[in-house]
C-alpha cells in the first residue's frame, strides 16, 4: 500500500467535512473491496476516511411508507440478520463473501464500489430502490452508471437505501468458482405495479434490467413466462469462467430458478 | 505396546497443540535484530529485452540500503538444475543459464529484474515503483507447440530452440509398439490436457538471511522441505559457500506440494544480501507473487492410445506428450515429465510394449516443475482415461475391462523398465466396491433424475512410484542427487532420545509418526522420543521430503540407526548382567537374558553407555548415538483403486461431488489416521485439479489467474466427506518396515475418476461428450454439452 | 505516525501505527502475536480470522486505526490460561483437523464464530461457513468433521479417522 493517511469520525457531517476539504480522501467503508484495491496499489488516495465509527448510518428501519430502510454503513451480516422484511434481501446479504467479510463489508461501499459481479445492485434495481446520500436521493435506475461507475459525486456519501418491500422477489445467484462472487446473479421481484428482474455479473455494463422478461413476467409471473426470451452473449462479460454466451444462457437459467422460488 | 502408541496406532499428533495455540514457529514469524526487508521489482512483461535498468532515482527514496540489479551477480553462478535428462537420439537435454536476477532478458511475468532492501517492506516496494526500466518487448511464446515452431520467438537466445528435449521411453520398444497398433483388433485415442496448477501451500514462501561477521557463517531460514538440498545447491552451485560456513533451516512449514522442494532466487538472494549488506535481510512472498513465482505443476499436453486385441487384452500402449518447462528449469523439472512419468505407462495393467515420447519445452510462462504426485498424475489420468473411453467404444464393462488386465503376478517387471514388488489389485477393486456402495449407485443415480440432475459413477486404479531411489540407479538416469535418507538416534543418559532425521515434515506429522516407530522398537513410550527436523545445523545430510518417501526412506533410516543403537545397548546389557550378546532380548524396554530372571531395564543400559564405571571398555565406547544413511533398494509401489459419484446440473453445468470413496494399498501402516489423513488432502486436491484450478496465460504470456479471484481452490463445500481405506496391505518387500508411502496417492488417484464420472452422467443424459478437459468448470461441461 | 489503543486478548494493547498499518500486521509485528497468519492479499484464505468485538474478520482486511478502542480476540487467547485447549481446540486435534497448522488458527476462529451464532451446524452449514478459510491440507474431511464434534455431535458415522 501506499502511504496514506486514516481519520476515523464519529459523525456523519465530520465525515463529510474531510471528504469535501483539500486533502484529497477517499471514503472507507468495511474495506472488503478497497483494502484489497489498496494492497495491488490500484488507489493511491492522500487520505482515508473511515465511516466504520460513524454510528447513525448504520441499521435498518421501516419507513412509514412500508419501505425497508437500510443504513449505508450497515453490514451485511447485519442485513441478513435483520431484514427479515425483505427475505428475499436478507438472503442475498446472507451469501454475499464469507462470514468474515460479511462482518465488515457494507450496503454502502458495496453499491458506491459497483462491482459489475456483486450482488447488491441486482437488489437495488430489481427493488427500484433508493439510495439516499448526504446530498440527495437517486433512484436505483439513476444511480449505476456502468462498471465501477456510479451518479455518486467525490465525497457523497450513501446514508442510506429504501427498498420497497414486494409481494414476492428472490434472488439466484451463480458463483464464479473463485472469487464466488457472481458470475451471474438474478433479482427477480413482483411489486403490485410489476415486475422488476435485475442481472449482475454477466453485462460488461454492470448490472441492468432484463426488460423483456420483466414484461412477461408482469403478465403471467411463471417460469414458463421467460422460457422462451433469451438474451445475446454479445457485450457480456466473456472471461476464463465462461463466454457471454454461457453468461447469457444463465441469465435465462437463474430468471426462471428465481421466478420459481419467489412462489 | 507403548502406552501413547507404538506402529499401528492412530496416536494424537503432539506437533498440533502448538499449530492450535498459535505458537507456531513459521519463518514469518522469525524476526532477526537489524533486519532489512527486501522487494523484488518483477517483470510484468512475458519476454523483452532487458536495456536498461535505472536505480538512480529510486536509491535516494526514504529507508532505501542498497538496490541490486542483475551485474550484482555476474561472475556467480546461476540457480542449478538438478536432473540432466538425455534425449532419444542420446543428446543430452538442452540446459538454459537461470540467473538469480534478470540478466539481458526477461523471459516470464515475475522475473525478478532487481531486488531492493530498505528499512520497511512498504519502503523497499516505494522504491521499486522508482526504478525506471527500459524493456524492449519481445513476442512471447506460451504454447507449446507454437514455440517448437520454426521462426518461434526463441526463449533462450544460446539455445538452438525451445525445445529442451525430445525423449523416447522405451526406445527400443517403438517399432514393436508400432507393430502392435497395427495389428490391433481396436484402438482408442485420446487427445487431452493436464491442466497446469499452482501448488498453493497455504503458507507462501519467506526466506530470511544471516551473516555472522565474527565467524564468518550464513544462515538461511526459509520454507523449504529439504533444506540440505538447498544448502548444497546454494552453497556449491550458486554463492560458493562452503556447506560448514552455511546453515539452512527450514522450521515449522505450512504446507509445500512439492513447490517447496526448488531452490529459488530469493534464498539466494537473501543469503547474498545478507553478507553484503552485513544485516539479516528478509523476503515475505504475497499471494499474487506467489502466483508468479512459485513453480507451477503438470501442463502436459498428450495424445494417449490404447491398442487391445479381439478378447479386450491391452496390447500396445502409445502416448505422445508435451511437457511445459516454463521459462527456466527449476530444481526437478526435466524429471517429471520422464523417469517419475514414463516409468509409470504401465499403470497397474500388464500392457506389454508400452512407448512414451515428451517433448518438453521451454515458452515464457513461470518454470514448472514437481507438484503432488509430479509424473504420476499425468500417467495415471492418461491410463485411467483411455481405458474408460475403450470401454465405453467397446461396449464393456469399465471395471471387468480394468479387472481383465490386472497384473495379478508379483514382482512384475513392467516394459517400463520398473518392477513392482506386490500389490493386490483385484483386493483393492473389491474393496472398493464394498466402500463405495455400487450397488446402490442406480437407486442414487434415479433419485437425482427426479431432481432433474444427471448422475454419474466414475472409477479409476492407480499405481505410484514412492520413495524415489536407488541412487546408483537414479544417477544413470540422470540424477545429479543422491535419494538416500539419513537419521541419528542420540539416547540420552537417562533414556530419553532425540531423532535427528533428514526427512522434513510440514504437516505430515514427523514428530508423531517417527517417534512412535522408535517407541516401539525399543519398548519405551514415545514421549521419551524426540524428532528433530529441518536444521542442517542439527540434523545428518538428508535429502528431505516428497515424493511419498518419509517413512519409507527416512523411517527406514531412522530404523537402521535405532537397531544400531539397540546391538550397542544389547552389548551393554549383556556386559551388566555378566551374559552373552547373543543371549540377550529386549522387550518393553526391558533388557533380559533368555531362559533366565536376569533382567536391566533401558534406563540402566542407557545410564551405564554415559557413566561408564561397570563397561566394556575395552570392547565398545562409551556413548550412544549412532547415525544410519539409508539407500532403498527400489520404489514402493503403492496402489488403489477410487470412485467418484457426481451430479451435474443440465441447466448449468456445475458438477457437485456428491461421493468419493478411495481403496488404497499403502502397505503396512504406522499411524492410520495421518494415513487418512494425506488421503483426504490429496484427494481434495485431486478434486480441485478435476473441477476448479486451472493456471491460465493469455496469448501474450499474462497471467490471467493471478490470485485467489482466478484461480480456484477448493472450499469446504466443493467437497464430501470421503470414504478411504486402507486395510488392503501388501507390505513392500525391501524395506524393514515394509511401509510404501501415502502422501501422494490422493491427488495422483482422484482426478480420473472424478472426469469418468462426468463423462457417465453425461451420457447417462443422452450427450455425446466423450471427453472435456479438466479443470470440469460449469462453463466448460455446459459447452459440451451443446455439442 | 498516531498511536492506537485497543484491548488484544483481555488486556490493553498499543502501538505506534501508519494509516496503512493493517490490524494484522499490528498483532504480528507490534505485539508479537505471530499466531494470526496471513496467506493471501486479496481476503480470501482467512489464514488471518480474529475476533473483534466478539465477530469474526480478517485482520488483514481492517486497518489497525479501525480497531481502536475495540476488543480484539486471536487464537493465543482460546486455550485456558493453564494451556487447557478450548474444545474446539480439542476436537481439532482428537480428530486431524490440521496437518501444517499454517490455517487452523483461522479455521478455530471461524469455527468459534460459528458455534456461537449456530451451536449445533449441519454439516452443510458448517461447510458454507467456512467459505472464507481455505486449507490445502486437509481436503476439510476432518475440519468439518471436528468442528461438528465440537458442537457436541455425533461423528462416528463419518468415515473413521
Amino acid at each position: 500500500m501506499y502511504a496514506f493517511d486514516i481519520e476515523r469520525p464519529t459523525r456523519l457531517t465530520d465525515a463529510v467535512k474531510l471528504l469535501s476539504d483539500a486533502t484529497d480522501s477517499q471514503p472507507l467503508g468495511g474495506g472488503q473491496t478497497l483494502i484489497p484495491a489498496l494492497k495491488a496499489r490500484l488507489a493511491a488516495p492522500e487520505r482515508l476516511v473511515c465511516l466504520s465509527a460513524v454510528d447513525e448510518i448504520k441499521g435498518i428501519c421501516t419507513a412509514d411508507d412500508g419501505a425497508l430502510c437500510i443504513g449505508g454503513g450497515t453490514c451485511h451480516a447485519d442485513v441478513a440478520a435483520g431484514a427479515g422484511a425483505y427475505p428475499a434481501l436478507a438472503s442475498l446479504a446472507a451469501n454475499i463473501g464469507d462470514p468474515a467479510v460479511r462482518n465488515r463489508g457494507t450496503i454502502g461501499g458495496s453499491l458506491a464500489n459497483n462491482d459489475p459481479s456483486s450482488c447488491y445492485p441486482a437488489a437495488v434495481l430489481g427493488s427500484g430502490a433508493t439510495v439516499v446520500t448526504t446530498n440527495r436521493k437517486i433512484a436505483a435506475d439513476d444511480f449505476f452508471e456502468g462498471m465501477f461507475t456510479t451518479s455518486l459525486e467525490e465525497g457523497e456519501i450513501i446514508t442510506e437505501v429504501r427498498f420497497p418491500v414486494p409481494e414476492k422477489a428472490n434472488y439466484q445467484k451463480f458463483e464464479q468458482p473463485a472469487s464466488r462472487f457472481a458470475l451471474v446473479g438474478v433479482f427477480v421481484a413482483k411489486y403490485a405495479d410489476g415486475v422488476r428482474v435485475a442481472v449482475t455479473g454477466a453485462s460488461e455494463d454492470g448490472v441492468f434490467r432484463w426488460s423483456e422478461a420483466e414484461a412477461a413476467l408482469s403478465s403471467d409471473f411463471s417460469a414458463g413466462a421467460v422460457e422462451g426470451l433469451s438474451l445475446s452473449g454479445d457485450g457480456m462479460i466473456s472471461d476464463m469462467h465462461g463466454s457471454g454466451d454461457y453468461r447469457a444462457h444463465l441469465v435465462g437459467v437463474l430468471t426462471r430458478r428465481a421466478v420459481a422460488a419467489a412462489g | 505396546m507403548p502406552k501413547d502408541g507404538g506402529i499401528g496406532a492412530s496416536t494424537k499428533r503432539r506437533e498440533d497443540v502448538r499449530f492450535l495455540t498459535g505458537t507456531g514457529n513459521y519463518t514469518d514469524d522469525i524476526n532477526l535484530r537489524g533486519q532489512a526487508y527486501v522487494h523484488f521489482l518483477r517483470s510484468d512483461m512475458a519476454h523483452g529485452r532487458l536495456n536498461t535498468v535505472d536505480t538512480s532515482a529510486a536509491e535516494g527514496m526514504p529507508g532505501v540500503i542498497r538496490i541490486f540489479t542483475g551485474a550484482d551477480f555476474e561472475g556467480i553462478g546461476g540457480l542449478p538444475c538438478g536432473w540432466q535428462v538425455t534425449d532419444r537420439h542420446g543428446e543430452v537435454m538442452q540446459e538454459p543459464g537461470h540467473p538469480v536476477l534478470a540478466q539481458g532478458k526477461v523471459r516470464h511475468v515475475g522475473d525478478p529484474i532487481a531486488a531492493v532492501v530498505a528499512e520497511t517492506r512498504e519502503q523497499a516496494r516505494d522504491a521499486a515503483e522508482a526504478i525506471e526500466l527500459d524493456i524492449e518487448e519481445l513476442s512471447a511464446v506460451v504454447d507449446m507447440k507454437a514455440a517448437l515452431k520454426d521462426g518461434a520467438p526463441k526463449v533462450h537466445d544460446d539455445l538452438t530452440s525451445n525445445l529442451c528435449y525430445d525423449w523416447g521411453f522405451v526406445e527400443e520398444n517403438k517399432p514393436a509398439v508400432d507393430e502392435a497398433f497395427k495389428s490391433a483388433a481396436h484402438v482408442t485415442t485420446l487427445e487431452l490436457v493436464n491442466n497446469r496448477l499452482v501448488a498453493n501451500p497455504m503458507e507462501p514462501r519467506v526466506a530470511v538471511g544471516d551473516f555472522n561477521r565474527s565467524t564468518g557463517d550464513h544462515t538461511l531460514y526459509t520454507t523449504s522441505q529439504n533444506p540440505h538440498v538447498i544448502r548444497l545447491l546454494m552453497g556449491a552451485f550458486v554463492l560458493g559457500i562452503p556447506e560448514h560456513k552455511l546453515r539452512v533451516v527450514a522450521p515449522d512449514v505450512g504446507g509445500g506440494f512439492g513447490s517447496k522442494i526448488f531452490h529459488y532466487a530469493e534464498e539466494a538472494f537473501c543469503t547474498f544480501a545478507a553478507k553484503a549488506l552485513n544485516r539479516p535481510v528478509k523476503w515475505t512472498c504475497s499471494r499474487s507473487e506467489a502466483f508468479m513465482t512459485d513453480a507451477h505443476g503438470r501442463d502436459h499436453v498428450t495424445k494417449v492410445e490404447l491398442a487391445l486385441d479381439a478378447d479386450n487384452n491391452f496390447t500396445a500402449l502409445r502416448t505422445d506428450t508435451h511437457a511445459n518447462m516454463g521459462a527456466y528449469l527449476s530444481t526437478f523439472a526435466p524429471s517429471v515429465p520422464t523417469w517419475l512419468h514414463g516409468t509409470l505407462m504401465a499403470g497397474n495393467y500388464k500392457t506389454p510394449l508400452i512407448y512414451v515420447n515428451v517433448k518438453a519445452v521451454f515458452t515464457n510462462t513461470v518454470p514448472v516443475d514437481a507438484y503432488r504426485g509430479a509424473g504420476r498424475p499425468e500417467a495415471t489420468y492418461q491410463l485411467e482415461r483411455v481405458i474408460d473411453k475403450a470401454a465405453r467404444e467397446l461396449g464393456v464393462d469399465p471395471i471387468a475391462l480394468r479387472r481383465q488386465n490386472f497384473i495379478t503376478e508379483f514382482p512384475y517387471a513392467t516394459p517400463v523398465a520398473v518392477e513392482y514388488d506386490t500389490g493386490d489389485y483385484h483386493a483393492t477393486m473389491d474393496k472398493l466396491e464394498e466402500i463405495a456402495d455400487f450397488k446402490g449407485f442406480d437407486a442414487r443415480r434415479k433419485e437425482s433424475e427426479a431432481k432433474g440432475r444427471l448422475r454419474g459413477l466414475g472409477i479409476n486404479c492407480y499405481i505410484e512410484a514412492c520413495g524415489i531411489a536407488p541412487s546408483n540407479l537414479v544417477g544413470q538416469l540422470g540424477a545429479r542427487a543422491g535419494l538416500y535418507e539419513s537419521a541419528t538416534v542420540r539416547v540420552n543418559a537417562t533414556g530419553g532420545l532425540v531423532v535427528m532425521t533428514g526427512s522434513h515434515s510440514h504437516g505430515q506429522g514427523h514428530e508423531t509418526s517417527f517417534a512412535q516407530v522408535v517407541a516401539e522398537m525399543i519398548g519405551i513410550d514415545a514421549d521419551q522420543v524426540e524428532i528433530v527436523h529441518g536444521d542442517t545445523a542439527n540434523t545428518p545430510m538428508g535429502m528431505g521430503t516428497y515424493g511419498s518417501r518419509s517413512i519409507a526412506v527416512g523411517g527406514s533410516a531412522m530404523v537402521r540407526a535405532t537397531e544400531k543403537i539397540i546391538n550397542k545397548a544389547k552389548k551393554i546389557a549383556a556386559h551388566l548382567m555378566e551374559a552373552s550378546e547373543a543371549d540377550i532380548e529386549l522387550k518393553d524396554g526391558q533388557f533380559s537374558v533368555a531362559g533366565t530372571d536376569k533382567s536391566v531395564a533401558w534406563g540402566d543400559v542407557t545410564l551405564a553407555a554415559y557413566v561408564p564405571h561397570n563397561y566394556p571398555l575395552e570392547d565398545i565406547e562409551p556413548g550412544l548415538e549412532e547415525t544410519a544413511f539409508y539407500d532403498p533398494s527400489n520404489f514402493t509401489y503403492p496402489s488403489g483403486a477410487y470412485a467418484c459419484e457426481v451430479e451435474v446440473d443440465p441447466d448449468t453445468g456445475k458438477v457437485t461431488i456428491e461421493r468419493f470413496a478411495a481403496a488404497d494399498d499403502f502397505g503396512n501402516i504406522i499411524n492410520p489416521m495421518i494415513v487418512s489423513g494425506q488421503v483426504h488432502g490429496g484427494i481434495g486436491q485431486g478434486i480441485g485439479q478435476a473441477l476448479l484450478e486451472a493456471c491460465v496465460y493469455d496469448e501474450n504470456g499474462q497471467l490471467q489467474s493471478g490470485s485467489y479471484m482466478d484461480y480456484a481452490m477448493p472450499r469446504a463445500d466443493d467437497v464430501p466427506f470421503y470414504q478411504v481405506d486402507h486395510s488392503c496391505q501388501t507390505p513392500c518387500t525391501h524395506n524393514p518396515l515394509g511401509v510404501k508411502g501415502c502422501g501422494e496417492a490422493g491427488a495422483i488417484g482422484s482426478p480420473p475418476s472424478v472426469v469418468n464420472a462426468v463423462i457417465d452422467a453425461l451420457q447417462s443424459g443422452g450427450k455425446n461428450v466423450t471427453h472435456i478437459d479438466m479443470p470440469l468448470s460449469p462453463s466448460r461441461v455446459w459447452q459440451a454439452m451443446q455439442g | 505516525m498516531p498511536e492506537v489503543k485497543m484491548t488484544v486478548n483481555g488486556k490493553p494493547a498499543s502501538g505506534q501505527i501508519e494509516g496503512r498499518t493493517l490490524l494484522v500486521d499490528f498483532l504480528r509485528e507490534n505485539l508479537g502475536l505471530t499466531g494470526t497468519h496471513v496467506g493471501c492479499d486479496t481476503s480470501q484464505c482467512g489464514a488471518c480470522v480474529v475476533h473483534v468485538e466478539g465477530r469474526a474478520v480478517k485482520a488483514c482486511t481492517m486497518f489497525a486505526a479501525e480497531a481502536e478502542g475495540m476488543e480484539v480476540k486471536t487464537i493465543e487467547a482460546m486455550a485456558e490460561p493453564d494451556g487447557t485447549l478450548h474444545p474446539i481446540q480439542a476436537a481439532f486435534q482428537d480428530h486431524h483437523g490440521l496437518q501444517c497448522g499454517f490455517c487452523t488458527p483461522g479455521m478455530v476462529m471461524s469455527a468459534a464464530a460459528l458455534l456461537k451464532d449456530n451451536p449445533t451446524p449441519t454439516e452443510a452449514e458448517v461447510r458454507d461457513y467456512l467459505e472464507g478459510n481455505l486449507c490445502r491440507c486437509t481436503g476439510y474431511h476432518n475440519i468439518v468433521k471436528a468442528i461438528l464434534a465440537a458442537s457436541g455431535q455425533d461423528v462416528s458415522k463419518i468415515a473413521a479417522e
